[in-house]
């Protein structure tokens, strides 16, 4: 009973602390070029290489552009 | 205390705090319909043109806004065609980084009057969805129209707004 406790009122203060939003005047630094995770076609084809060859990953990655969120 | 209930308890205090973050999330920002507040008092950088009898475009941008950027021309056009019918542009600038702002400025053209929210007061009361976001305001002060960031096909449809209030 009191790890149950513990862990409800956990999850309760978590609710009130954890997650933040962004508001859209304050996200410049997330529109940043270094945000760009393609900002580089050499990097991203040594990553890709690695990946696949790791962990048999390919593909996946068409989401462009940085997160200001504009528009 | 039984079990039942404690988990009850905390299932609504839970629920409580899940309302409170959405509920600032839908936190009120200007409304069609609302007057346009004292700009004076928000503590704004650089000098304010005169607003009032005017109709006003009041422009929300940020130097890391290409949206914002890609707007400019068409409303230094405005600007430019409409001033002598009492069209005034306000471009309100919400950079961290003063210089930010700056080094835009000297990049592209702006024509019209921009002024540094530097503190966020204006922008946070005004509560945009979106960069760019715009208001448009009627010669008596009131927000006739808001808009969400910037298309090019919109053109057409903001200039007839913006017509239909200068009359």
């Amino acid at each position: 009973m009191k790890t149950l406790r513990f862990v409800l009122c956990f999850s309760a203060l978590s609710a009130f602390s954890s997650c933040t939003h962004v508001k859209p005047w304050e996200r410049g630094h997330l529109a940043d070029y270094l945000m760009i995770p393609g900002r580089d076609p050499l990097t991203d084809s040594i990553s890709e290489h690695v990946w696949f060859t790791r962990e048999a990953f390919a593909g996946g990655r068409g989401v462009g552009g940085g997160g200001c969120g504009c528009n | 205390m039984n079990r039942r209930y404690f988990i009850q308890r905390t299932a609504a205090l839970c629920s409580a705090a899940f309302a409170a973050t959405s509920t600032s999330l839908l936190a009120a920002g200007w409304k069609e319909g609302a007057h346009l507040p004292d700009l004076g008092s928000f503590g704004l950088e650089g000098t304010l043109p005169k607003l009032a009898g005017k109709v006003v475009y009041l422009d929300f941008w940020a130097s890391w806004c290409a949206p914002c950027k890609a707007s400019f021309p068409v409303i230094n056009r405005w600007h430019q065609e409409l001033a002598s019918r009492g069209f005034v542009v306000l471009g309100v600038n919400v950079d961290d980084d003063a210089a930010a702002m700056q080094t835009f400025l000297k990049k592209n053209t702006v024509q019209f009057p921009v002024v540094r929210d530097a503190a966020h007061k204006l922008v946070a009361a005004a509560d945009v969805s979106t960069m760019p976001s715009s208001f448009m305001i009627d010669r008596q002060g009131v927000i006739r129209h808001a808009h969400s960031g910037f298309h090019a096909k919109d053109e057409a449809k903001l200039l007839a707004q913006i017509n239909a209030l200068l009359g």
